[in-house]
């Protein structure tokens, strides 16, 4: 009879540390196991957060590691919340969050609806739209900035085919009321796919005999639409939602690949400027109070992600 | 309402969850909004107050 690999490796185990293990109790061998993940995290996350906190209520500056270090208090949070260019910069945020989630769902959910109707092609048209996602946002940016150049653009060519103006009489990335467009336009059509894919999971979710139901009732195709479609998906919408959010309020790659902020700062994200303020401008305590209010954003809008994801979860 | 509010009093997680998320989404409003710079300077302290209440309350029971 073939032995099994635990009373294979119990056997090859030296008999000093075999004892030693035994002594052991259970709930110490569970800490073993468990403590190397532990440490990474301490080590990775939580390290650098509390030390990020501590940098905040100083005025350190990474480029001048020799000068000594002053506590502040919470002047850097006071600068930061009464500094209008950050205002600024958070509602470039919030134009770019708004406009991309807005566009995403409404273009997203369509396109789940159409999918979700059995047709012919149906697999080969879901991974054709899917693909954008898949590509990494720096190709993204490098590629739409080609798009997007007012002489050889392609963009350009078909907002000229369409509208009759001259391709080269604009410039999405250049100007001043363009560029914060430039940047929806190209995040929509990298994340549209990801809210496509939520959208039709909640679509495929709803039972058929619900539909049938109506049917018998003679209820209108607009009227399931409303009352049985919109809010059997909305949970997933608004997961969808939430966790386009989290993800557009931390939008660095492809923007900077895009404009780099600018022209001027139009388009410069909160996490474009907290780079600029701290690796540019070496601020770190200013930088650092700018992390933290950004994290504990993040982590609000978190905390109502996994309330929301809990709800999905509960139907 | 009153099941709201008697929720409230009675430390039900479910109520207090909401005022929690009310006040985290108040303090993003505020954060990003290009109305008033006040709003913009207490909107961090709205969002922190939200987020540990929310913290704190996701214990309470149900």
């Amino acid at each position: 009879m073939s032995e099994s690999p635990i009373t294979r490796m119990a056997e090859a185990t030296p008999q000093p540390l075999a004892r030693k293990v035994r002594g052991l109790s259970d709930r110490a061998i569970a800490w073993i196991f468990v403590a190397p993940t532990i440490f990474l995290l301490l080590a990775v996350n939580i390290f650098p957060l509390i030390w990020t906190i501590n940098l905040s209520f100083t005025n350190f500056k990474a480029n001048r590691p020799n000068r000594e270090v002053e506590y502040i208090g919470l002047r850097n949070y006071e600068r930061i919340l009464t500094d209008s260019d950050i205002w600024l910069s958070m509602q470039a945020t919030a134009h770019f969050l708004f406009w991309t989630i807005f566009f995403q769902v409404l273009i997203g959910f369509t396109l789940a609806w159409l999918i979700n109707k059995k047709f012919k092609g149906n697999d080969l048209w879901t991974t054709i739209i899917v693909l954008p996602m898949m590509l990494s946002p720096a190709v993204v940016g490098n590629f739409w900035t080609f798009l997007y150049q007012p002489q050889i653009g392609l963009f350009n060519y078909v907002v000229a085919f369409f509208t009759g103006a001259d391709p080269s009489s604009f410039e999405m990335l250049g100007s001043v009321q363009l560029a914060p467009w430039a940047i929806v336009i190209v995040d929509t059509w990298m994340w549209t796919p990801f809210v496509m894919l939520i959208c039709l999971a909640g679509l495929r979710s709803i039972p058929d005999y619900i539909y049938e139901a109506a049917e018998i009732d003679r209820a209108s195709k607009w009227r399931q639409f409303w009352t049985i479609t919109v809010p059997m998906v909305m949970p997933f919408l608004m997961l969808a939602v939430l966790f386009r959010g989290i993800e557009n309020f931390k939008m660095f790659d492809l923007v900077v690949q895009l404009t780099g902020g600018g022209p001027g700062s139009t388009t410069e994200l909160a996490s474009i400027n907290l780079k600029r303020e701290a690796f540019e401008k070496w601020r770190t305590g200013y930088s650092s109070a700018f992390a933290i209010i950004l994290f504990v954003t993040v982590f609000g809008l978190a905390s109502i992600y996994v309330k929301a994801l809990n709800k999905v979860k509960d139907r | 309402m009153s099941n709201f509010i008697n929720g409230l009093l009675r430390m039900r997680r479910g109520p207090w969850e909401m005022v929690a998320t009310i006040l985290i989404a108040l303090g993003v409003f505020m954060l990003m909004q290009p109305f008033a710079m006040w709003m913009y300077t207490y909107s961090f302290i709205v969002t922190l107050v939200g987020t540990v209440m929310f913290i704190i309350v996701s214990h309470f029971p149900e």
